[in-house]
């Protein structure tokens, strides 16, 4: 039935070039950013947002995450009432006031991470999913007390803690009070291992900068999604000191795999699995 | 390491009048007319005694009201100018018997990060400081002060050694930031770094670390987590750098000193935000006008914090440093958001973005150059 859409959608458009400038029915069908073939909407969520032509791994909002992770019903979210008191009263092209109120409006969501309480194939865990539609899931001091918040809660139940992470770094917004933050979740990491509690990383794309500087690089396993953006530092200041072209597949899931700094490389259709086996083994 | 006078002057060098910035313009005429007046003098042509006292005094008060009004621009070029003390002339001013420790033991020496035993004021202590290198040759060789993952694995290694034998540590803190390239990414940088601050934490010693300069980003929070943390009056510390942040959210490196204004990025605003312990002052015109002084200060306040940190005990002293950390950055907190009941009274919007997924997830803007 694909097969024999794809020429029909195409004919729409009147020529597969211009087809994305054409708006094709929402909902119904889109172009793969990865491979460039016409996918039928329906059929990509089906498949996690994974793309059924190539595997490209989309990016997902955090419920969406939430949903494709956890036993159906059993997410229990907290820390909800969290909002950034803008400490700079950063402003640039907008103020930082309005850009959170915009993001707010847009998602849904009062930040860039959810955490709470869940099941994943019946074992209890502290979920935290870093949600990349909220200003690049950037980190300011809420997401790193929502964060901080699900570590201490992890050791408080002695619960396994998985973080889904996702961002582009500390957010600039907040400047300084971003860095730290990357101290302040490490710290608690630190309490959590002592403690002897599980932390179970899945790195997303892209999980980059400050927090890949932090608590995505400390867990005690750190699976990757398939190509997702791994590293610190942004590819294009990269290409710029160096002043040459970057390697094909530099920081990537497969590059830092091969470089020894993520466990496993999971598709999305098999991280409720990988997780549970995980939390089996280690006997938690 | 020269030592110059209090109101050092690039005059005393061969290349004019180098030692100062863009807004010491006002300076180098000052400075021009008591060099002048200083030459006129020793040809024995005039008595210029009291000429000259008033010129210097003129200096001082243009000095004064420059450096007592600095934009926040101003202190990040302060903080990166070419003649500021780098750890290593501290080393040679504040420390004795240095003893330098090389090598992560697993790759490499990173000359941008230098460890080693040392004394100060009394104490016996573990150095750790970024080194930006004095000459060009020395510049290159530790890239700039911009560490790679092996120096920030040197630095935890000697570290633990410190922990070991009970020796506080001492971190000086001044650089770009990590280093940005493909050995770096290769060798997990980002693991390097976040490894320090998790095990910076919970080192069973005491640790005062110092913004000397350039406090840049997460490469020089890599070695800045500690019991104290402070900064020379004109050292910054960011999240970004102020050209970094206006390419990305003014969209033009131009701006860069309002980026440098919106970022909070000097002592006195880090201290109001509550991010650091205390501004240590420096000499007037900058620690690169007087090296001495600054030393002298930076000394007072390291030997001050080593007395006051090793009185307590060693559990005393983690419980602080974890407490301090974990309460950084304010945030509000509203409770009627939290109650049971909202989460679900608010399934709906969840769903609502559930089934927006897509729309958003192709909005979702691809990953660029980033803070931190
Ligand atoms: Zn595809």
């Amino acid at each position: 039935m694909r097969m024999n859409l794809i020429p029909r959608a195409r004919n729409a458009a009147g020529s597969v070039i211009v087809a994305d400038k054409v708006d094709v029915p929402a909902g119904l069908w889109s172009r793969c950013d990865k491979c460039g073939h016409m996918v039928y909407e329906k059929e990509v969520e089906e498949a996690l947002h994974v793309c059924p032509e190539c595997g490209h791994h989309r990016r997902v909002d955090a419920r969406t995450r939430i949903e494709q992770l956890v036993d159906p019903g059993s997410f229990e979210e907290f820390a909800m009432g969290l909002r950034s008191t803008d400490p700079l009263k950063f402003k640039d092209r907008i103020p930082y006031k309005e850009r959170l109120q915009r993001e707010q409006a847009k998602t849904g969501e009062c930040e860039a991470v959810v955490v709470g309480k869940a099941f994943i194939r019946g074992r209890a865990v502290i979920l935290t999913v870093m949600n990349p539609a909220f200003i690049m899931a950037s980190m300011g001091a809420v997401v790193g007390e929502k964060v901080t918040r699900a570590i201490e809660r992890a050791a408080e139940e002695n619960l396994p803690l998985v973080i889904v992470s996702a961002s582009g770094g500390a957010r600039m917004q907040e400047g300084m009070v971003s860095l730290v933050q990357m101290a302040k979740t490490s710290a608690a990491l630190a309490r959590l291992g002592e403690a002897g509690g599980l932390y179970i990383v899945v790195a997303t794309d892209p999980t980059t900068a400050g927090v890949a500087a932090s608590f995505a690089s400390l867990g005690d396993v750190i699976l990757a999604e398939p190509n997702a953006m791994i590293g610190f530092a942004g590819p294009r200041v990269i290409a710029n000191t160096i002043n040459a072209e970057l390697p094909e597949g530099f920081q990537r899931s497969e590059f830092m795999l091969e470089h020894g700094f993520v466990d496993r490389i999971v598709p999305r259709s098999d991280l409720r699995r990988e997780i549970a086996r995980i939390i089996d083994y280690c006997g938690k | 390491m020269s030592s110059e006078p209090v109101i050092a002057t690039g005059s005393a060098t061969s290349t004019g009048s180098v030692g100062f910035l863009e807004f010491e313009k006002p300076l180098v005429r000052i400075q021009h007319d008591i060099e002048e007046m200083e030459r006129e003098q020793r040809e024995g042509r005039d008595d210029l005694t009291t000429e000259i006292k008033q010129q210097r005094s003129r200096l001082r008060s243009t000095t004064r009201r420059l450096y007592r009004n600095l934009t926040p621009w101003e202190a990040v070029l302060v903080a990166r100018h070419p003649d500021r003390p780098l750890s290593t002339d501290y080393l040679k001013l504040i420390f004795q018997d240095f003893c330098e420790l090389h090598g992560d033991r697993a790759f490499g020496d990173d000359k941008a990060v230098m460890t080693g035993f040392a004394r100060i004021g009394g104490h016996r202590v573990l150095f750790v400081g970024h080194n930006k290198g004095k000459d060009v040759t020395e510049r290159i060789a530790c890239n700039f002060g911009c560490a790679h993952p092996e120096g920030y694995r040197k630095a935890l290694l000697k570290m633990r050694l410190a922990e070991k034998y009970g020796l506080p540590i001492v971190s000086l803190i001044d650089t770009q930031g990590a280093y940005p390239g493909i050995g770096a990414e290769e060798r997990g940088i980002a693991q390097a770094i976040a490894v320090n601050l998790m095990e910076m934490s919970k080192l069973r010693t005491p640790i005062v670390c110092v913004v000397i300069g350039e406090g840049g980003s997460g490469g020089a929070l890599g070695i800045a987590v500690g019991d104290r943390v402070a900064m020379f009056q004109h050292a910054f510390y960011s999240v970004i750098s102020p050209e970094g942040c206006a390419a990305i959210l003014w969209k033009t490196a131009d701006q860069r000193k309002h980026a440098a204004e919106a970022l909070k990025l000097t002592a006195p605003d880090l201290r109001k935000l509550d991010l650091i312990d205390e501004i240590i002052p420096e000499p007037l015109g900058g620690a690169h006008r007087d090296p001495e002084r600054a030393a002298a200060s930076l000394e007072k306040y390291i030997v001050g914090s080593l007395n006051e940190l090793k009185r307590r005990t060693i559990d005393t002293l983690l419980r602080k440093r974890y407490d301090h950390i974990r309460h950084l950055g304010a945030f509000f907190d509203d409770p009627s958001e939290a109650k049971p009941g909202k989460a679900s009274a608010k399934a709906p919007a969840v769903r609502r973005a559930a089934s927006r997924s897509i729309r958003l997830a192709s909005r979702v803007p691809r990953a660029e150059e980033v803070p931190a």
